[in-house]
């Protein structure tokens, strides 16, 4: 039983197929880990658990998840030979089955190397008629759908920083819809989540981004706002 | 504001609208679109799905697991030779059906309706029917009006996936969909169009989902051409007069609580059924 807003979720998603969950779904998981790349892929691993890793071949689980890397909508044509464009474009990829406890029969987990040599790490599955739900990246437990636009710092943890940020969306006219404060062992290190009822203007992205505090700031934007074909 | 098959037919009377009326007033206030837009992406999964359920009709295409492949190229061609058992419609209708399964498992552009695996049932109903009656574009449009006004329904009180429900959800779903969407093409009432959605989904309560090599191959595309062919019987046994006994909603529900007590080796595992044949296993041994 799910919530369905619009005919064309029943009616949809428009996809190169065979499976929304494997093929459809693993293409946005792709893009949801070139956002968190900040869309400077220079080469990916990319770990495939369960059912994914078992039925990639059949159902072009790999090129899926190479064509999300590489920017690709799951409607793109281009999707079938997305590793060779991969090949052709100078980005590494690479697939290895894995077994990862606990995880979601269809998951994927993306090691990302950037142009200057930093790694990204995310993880997450295809749950089911395309939708995705991303559970980690670089370290930091999420739960990100790709349906909204999803700001992930990571900061410097004393007081303040929490309502810095908050102003600056409110005085822009951005209204948090979710919102979820971590920390990471050494206490040191924090990260915020926050998912937006809308998309956030670039110039204010920089205003958080250089903030003093701010050590690193990933923006996701909702993966199934360019699918509307 | 419609959740159930009940409120939609009782605003349907109220209004004194067809369903693809109230649907698309929904469509166009839960998203802000106005009418025009609404028909214009809805006419672009039209043409997506004119595609994908004729192309390989007269293209050689390979699918991922090369199980299947050519179903519907023969049915056109075993129609082109004469007499048929079941006649030319029925026919079409299962060759677009079979052909847009083959396309979907060629990584071809389709549109899931509800999903991929039973991607090729709603495309064949509403554009044989349309061909047959030489009706307009924009009645097949209401057809896809009405079909995602009752996906909406299923998805809402039970579920169109073949993990959670077994095929019966998925290729049940969608016959369902399109069964009602046939019968308001044809002149019918949103209450025959309930009807013509029920009758569908008794057909096939029960159906598990067990793809060999867990691939949307064998034997989805087979039920995808028997789903259509069990919308386009349903439809046509609303159209006479004839009533579901049980209704629509209890239907729904029932299918729901069918898929729930399914075993998890039924529902898209390949862990049962067709997939662990003899011939399925070897398939799916081949194929790794």
């Amino acid at each position: 039983m799910k919530r369905i807003n619009s005919i064309f979720d029943v009616l949809g998603p428009v996809m190169i197929g065979p499976s929304s969950s494997h093929t459809a779904g693993a293409a946005r998981l792709g893009k949801i880990a070139r956002y968190a790349a900040e869309k400077d892929v220079k080469s990916v691993k990319i770990y495939l658990h369960g059912s994914f890793a078992e039925t990639a071949k059949g159902h072009g689980t790999e090129k899926a998840l190479a064509a999300g890397i590489l920017g690709m909508e799951p409607y793109d044509e281009r999707l079938r030979r997305s590793l060779e464009i991969a090949d052709e474009s100078g980005v590494d990829i690479e697939f290895e089955a894995v077994e990862i406890r606990g995880a979601h029969p269809n998951t994927a987990r993306f090691h990302i190397t950037r142009s200057d040599g930093s790694l990204v790490t995310v993880t997450g599955a295809s749950i089911g008629g395309g939708a995705v739900m991303v559970t980690e990246i670089n370290g930091f437990d999420v739960e990100i759908t790709g349906e909204y636009y999803t700001i992930i710092t990571k900061h410097v943890d004393i007081k303040g920083i929490i309502s810095k940020v908050t102003t600056l969306l409110a005085r822009n006219n951005v209204n948090i819809g979710n919102m979820k404060v971590r920390r990471n062992v050494n206490m040191k290190e924090a990260s915020m989540i926050i998912e937006t009822d809308e998309n956030v203007d670039p110039d204010v992205v920089e205003e958080i981004r250089s903030l003093d505090e701010m050590l690193s700031l990933i923006v996701i934007k909702p993966v199934k706002e360019a699918e509307n074909v | 504001m419609y959740n159930s098959g009940r409120a939609l037919a009782d605003l349907c009377s109220e209004r004194k609208i067809s369903i693809s009326e109230l649907v698309l007033i929904e469509e166009m206030e839960n998203t802000n679109m106005d009418r025009e837009s609404v028909l214009e992406r809805l006419d672009e999964v039209l043409s997506i799905m004119e595609n994908s359920s004729s192309y390989s009709l007269s293209n050689k295409v390979e699918t991922l697991g090369g199980i299947i492949g050519g179903e519907g190229r023969k049915m056109m061609e075993y129609l082109l030779s004469g007499d048929t058992v079941t006649g030319e419609w029925i026919i079409k209708a299962m060759a677009r059906a079979f052909a847009c399964s083959e396309y979907n498992a060629s990584m071809g552009k389709i549109c899931a309706a509800p999903t991929a695996g039973s991607c090729g049932i709603i495309p064949a109903a509403i554009l044989t029917v349309g061909e047959k009656f030489s009706l307009d574009r924009d009645v097949l449009l209401k057809g896809l009006l009405v079909s995602s006004g009752l996906g909406k329904i299923i998805s809402e009180n039970a579920t169109v996936s073949g993990a959670e429900g077994g095929c019966q959800a998925e290729c049940g779903a969608a016959a369902a969909m399109a069964a009602a969407a046939i019968v308001e093409m044809r002149g019918g009432s949103p209450e025959q169009s309930l009807h013509a959605a029920s009758i569908a989904l008794k057909n096939i309560m029960g159906l598990i989902c067990d793809p060999i090599a867990g691939l949307v191959e064998s034997p989805c595309s087979k039920r995808n051409a028997s789903g259509v062919v069990n919308a386009m019987i349903s439809a046509d046994m609303a159209l006479s007069g004839v009533e579901s006994i049980v209704p629509f909603d209890e239907v729904v529900e029932a299918m729901y609580n069918v898929g729930l007590g399914m075993h998890q080796n039924f529902k898209e595992t390949a862990k049962g059924g067709i997939a662990i044949t003899e011939t399925g296993l070897k398939l799916a041994e081949k194929i790794k």
